[in-house]
């Protein structure tokens, strides 16, 4: 039995909301033949167990669960009559630009596309790369695992909880046990500050005097059929522990929250070059990855803090999937600097204290018509942070913040005046100093 | 009244009602846990030894070698992954090269076949990942992997196919013999009137012995804790590779498994606790640093995972396999530390030949060596795996993202003879969680499927059998307000 291969112009692969922002991007630009493939029952990605609040609040101007956030995209696909398959796993995707996808319904597909839209999300850092020591006993699971339970199944994973990670799900669900009726007996962070959005520090410990334990580490994990509790010692400078600072704690469960990575099985598959800073795929300012065609956004770009910045990213991957199908279908591969995808030249270079610049590669022409974003994350909290921008290492621009965290993704807008002529030639680069003369960490 | 009973459903005590299967027995198997393969040998380091490195003269030089060599048709014959990849024992200091000629020479008086110890060059030409200051090493090309928990589940399978009736949660507090012959094992699911007993029990194999036999035995347990390097790493080394005992340390080696990933460990620490599979700090850096010795690339950021396992140690650091001093038809396979994986075959077969000369059956006509094949998502070709989902579209969910275990195997890995009942059981049969996102994905859907199979509820699945269940309470219908 032989998978037939059906062509379509732009393939979504996962119907989060950056699949879904992109899909109707690409239809609002013109394009009539787009689809997306979600491996779950129904579209909407994460959003679906975030039922807390806190959602849409640039791109509706209102507070939305998530769940009602990515309702009102799935009635935007609706409507837009945009295809969408769900219950599809695409299992592998060549450079070609032919996916290969399973489902119990349609059976193996193999669904060749003039541009892809990778728009698959991220996942959760397992215990074992963080090496916590101790045992392997029922009770230690991931916090978004754990959320998944309570939110869609309506299954308490324990009662009397340890949280490590102070990321924002690891926050969301110290909230969201003790609301179910578990204790959480504290959050514990390795960073002198927490990794989460300061809104979810305030609204989820704070307002429900749950402990959070910064510069701290579990160093101990007991229990043999379940665990019964767990130590937790204070890390120096080195983030080491600190002997003589055990603290025991009783906990039945013990949920980490130690970081998202990007899904980028398929990306790999594809020889796509993927960012060893943020893990995800290498992209120009039109989104697009090493091989030409295609596109990222979302979450497996790199891990975004707020989903309204996923969506508006997300528009400008489906626009120029779009452009991209619309030029293949035409004939031609795109003109001047994006003919055959990825060929902007300019590289964009992490400074001292930044990580994780997107995009990494930028055209002059980008720089030159203006209003291009640079996204990355500090390397440690900056208070009065002067960020500079620099062409060819001369700094063109300084930028301030009252304060950089990293646990919210800082934007900046490089406009063409910053360059006065000298535009760069070889490297665009953004480092950050604290206004008080201390310099960021040597990246 | 059974013919056989064995106790202990590790992959010595699964060996040997597999071997026992081929005759005219009535045999049973108890065991402790709620599945086969909960002991020592779901955490090891699954290698099937040459043989160089046991005492000549021992009966561990004798199983090993025996055993490495049923290796190939045993696995076959299951559908089991084994593959000989040959392993190095690296000399990584001029002044221990002696120790190379030493080892090669234990190895020739255990009939260990086709070793060589090769140069420098060489060594870097086979494994170029190597440390690039290793002087020589011994090249043992019978050397092989194995997945041990596939083949312990498969030997159980098969012998449940030959008509053995496997007892969980059935642990063996005690044991009478019955006056003329024969034994009453008192067990957790009742009492078992038998002919004769083999105590494969494992780490506690010495309690069991020392309620019968009139010659005490007293297994310590020594830890050996490990890493797992993420599949992306595959293809970094072909061969096993071993260190030569050496001032930093002894006995931790850098392997491919036989599903991609490369492991890395074991330490060796004697501990008190027989249940204490908790890894280390001390122990888990040891590892990262003896290893880098072998391989100075060590990607430590690409762990997986860690965990410990327990060696079952008798100071005379040999197995006792044979009737037991004083308890006539009480066969013991105890001290069965490493090489214990790669020896089971041998020691089944030792065994089986020992009570068939007392028993004296006939040979089961019918007995069927085969194991039919699973059939795995992961290893068929697109073609297979549409046809695979036109008839059962259960293949075509997916269940684990990373590893890519279908809705269909984990149904069909619960519901084959001595199926799995536990999440683990799942994972042991099917790999679903044993990926790079070490379940995160994955187990809230086998929960889900385990719980529709065995038609309990999701509050009692369990991690790995007895309390170790993963649920506490249900939301009924509490909607509550989003925040
Ligand atoms: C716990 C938590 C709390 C959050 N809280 C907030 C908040 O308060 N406010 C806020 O603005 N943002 C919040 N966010 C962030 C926001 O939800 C994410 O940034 C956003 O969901 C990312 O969208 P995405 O589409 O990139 O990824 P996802 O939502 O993860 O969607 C990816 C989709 O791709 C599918 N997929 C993956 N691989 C494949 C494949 N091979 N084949 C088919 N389909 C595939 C997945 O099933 C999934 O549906 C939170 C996130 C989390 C996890
Ligand atoms: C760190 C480490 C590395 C190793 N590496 C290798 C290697 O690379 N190659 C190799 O060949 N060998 C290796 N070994 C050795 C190998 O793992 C063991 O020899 C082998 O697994 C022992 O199998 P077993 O069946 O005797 O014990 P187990 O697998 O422990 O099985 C014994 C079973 O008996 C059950 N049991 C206990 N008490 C009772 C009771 N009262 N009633 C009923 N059931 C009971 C237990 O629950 C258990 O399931 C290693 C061992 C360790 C610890």
């Amino acid at each position: 039995m032989t998978a037939l291969t059906t062509i379509c112009d732009v393939l979504v692969i996962g119907g989060g909301p950056a699949g879904m922002a992109a899909a109707l991007a690409a239809r609002a630009s013109g394009c009539q033949d787009v689809l997306i493939l979600e491996r779950e029952s129904e579209l909407g990605g994460i959003l679906r167990q975030c039922i807390h609040t806190g959602f849409g609040l640039h791109i509706f101007k209102e507070e939305l669960t998530g769940p009602e956030y990515a309702a009102r995209y799935v009635e935007r696909v609706k409507e837009a009559g945009i295809a969408y398959q769900c219950d599809t796993m695409v299992i592998s995707l060549s450079a070609e630009r032919v996916a290969t996808c399973v489902s119990p319904s349609h059976g193996l597909q193999r669904i060749e596309a003039r541009a892809v839209v990778l728009a698959m999300g991220c996942r959760e850092r397992p215990r074992g790369a963080i090496g916590i020591p101790g045992t392997r006993c029922a009770g230690i699971l991931s916090a978004g695992t754990a959320q998944r339970f309570v939110n869609l199944e309506g299954l308490m994973p324990g009662k009397q909880v340890v949280i490590v990670g102070s990321g924002d799900i690891g926050l969301i669900m110290a909230r969201r046990m003790t609301f179910s009726g578990a204790k959480v007996e504290a959050v514990v962070e390795l960073m002198p500050y927490s990794s989460g959005l300061k809104r979810n520090v305030v609204q989820c410990l704070h307002d429900y005097d749950i402990p959070l334990l910064l510069s701290h580490t579990v160093t101990a994990i007991r229990g043999k059929e379940r665990v019964t509790g767990v130590t937790v010692n204070q890390v120096d400078a080195n983030l080491r522990p600190i002997p003589g600072t055990e603290r025991d704690f009783a906990c039945d469960t013990l949920l980490l929250s130690v970081g998202l990575i990007p899904e980028n099985e398929l990306s790999r598959a594809a020889g796509l070059e993927l960012d060893p800073m943020t893990t995800g795929p290498v992209v120009d300012e039109r989104l697009e990855c090493s091989v030409p065609g295609i596109f990222a956004c979302g979450n497996v770009l790199h891990v975004h803090d707020l989903v309204d910045n996923v969506s508006m990213e997300a528009e400008r991957a489906g626009q120029q999937a779009a452009t991209h199908a619309a030029a293949k279908r035409g004939g031609t591969t795109g003109t001047g600097d994006n003919a055959g995808g990825n060929c902007a030249r300019i590289a964009v270079r992490d400074g001292a204290g930044v990580r994780g610049l997107v995009p990494r590669r930028v055209s002059a022409e980008a720089l030159r018509q203006g209003a291009l974003i640079l996204s990355f994350r500090p390397d440690r909290v900056y208070r009065n942070a002067v960020l500079l921008v620099e062409a060819d290492g001369v700094v063109v621009n300084r930028l301030r913040k009252r304060v950089v965290v990293p646990g919210e993704m800082v934007e900046l807008t490089i406009k063409p005046e910053f360059f006065l002529e000298t535009f760069p030639k070889q490297e665009l680069s953004v480092r950050v100093e604290a206004e008080d003369g201390r310099i960021g960490a040597k990246a | 009244m059974l013919d056989v009973l064995v106790i202990g459903g590790g992959v010595v005590g699964c060996a040997v009602a597999r071997e026992l299967s081929r005759w005219r027995l009535r045999v049973a198997l108890c065991e402790k846990g709620a599945d086969v393969c909960v002991g020592t040998t779901k955490a090891n380091s699954a290698i099937v030894h040459a043989g160089h490195s046991a005492k000549p003269g021992s009966l561990m030089a004798e199983y090993n070698v025996r055993g490495n060599e049923l290796y190939e048709q045993l696995c076959a014959d299951l559908d089991v992954p084994f593959r000989r990849n040959g392993s190095l024992t690296l000399c990584l200091a001029a002044e221990d090269r002696p120790k190379l000629d030493e080892l090669y020479a234990d190895g020739m008086a255990n009939g260990v076949p086709d070793m060589r110890i090769i140069g420098h060059d060489e060594v870097l030409r086979m494994e170029p990942n190597v440390n690039p200051e290793v002087v020589a090493a011994l090249h043992t090309p019978t050397g092989g992997i194995v997945c041990p928990y596939e083949l312990t589940v498969a030997l159980a399978e098969n012998a449940a196919m030959n008509g053995v009736e496997f007892h969980c949660e059935a642990a063996v507090e005690g044991l009478t013999s019955i006056v003329g012959g024969g034994w009453i094992v008192h067990t957790r699911k009742g009492d078992f009137r038998t002919r004769t007993v083999v105590n494969a029990a494992g780490l506690y194999a010495d309690v069991i012995n020392n309620m019968v036999s009139t010659t005490l035995l007293r297994i310590t347990p020594r830890r050996g804790e490990y890493w797992m390097v993420d599949k992306a790493y595959e293809g970094a080394f072909t061969a096993t590779l071993f260190q030569l005992p050496s001032a930093m340390g002894k006995g931790i080696l850098v392997t491919p498994t036989v599903d991609g990933t490369i492991l890395i460990g074991p330490t060796a620490d004697d501990i008190d606790d027989k249940d204490d599979l908790s890894t280390t700090l001390p122990g888990l850096e040891q590892v990262l640093k003896v290893a880098s010795q072998t391989w100075p690339g060590l990607p430590r950021r690409s762990m997986i995972t860690s965990f410990a396992g327990l060696r079952a140690h008798l100071p005379s650091h040999d197995f006792v396999v044979g009737e037991a001093p004083g308890a006539p038809g009480f066969y013991n396979a105890a001290g069965i530390e490493s090489p214990g994986l790669t020896a089971a075959p041998a020691i089944a077969e030792a065994l089986c030949r020992q009570i068939v000369a007392v028993l004296k059956p006939a040979a089961r006509a019918d007995f069927q060596s085969k194991r039919p094949p699973v059939r795995r998502f992961r290893k068929m070709s697109d073609d297979e795996r549409a046809a695979a989902i036109a008839l059962d579209p259960a293949f075509g969910r997916m269940v684990c993202r990373c590893e890519m275990v279908t809705e269909a195997e984990v149904r069909d890995a619960i519901r084959r003879p001595v199926g799995a009942r536990s999440v683990d059981g799942v994972k042991r049969r099917t790999r679903a969680g044993m990926g790079r996102c070490q379940g995160g994905f994955c187990m809230p859907r086998v929960l889900a499927i385990l719980s529709e199979e065995l038609g309990v509820s999701p509050l009692a699945v369990t991690k790995d059998g007895g309390a170790s269940t993963i649920l506490t309470a249900r939301l009924d219908g509490v909607k509550e307000q989003s925040k």
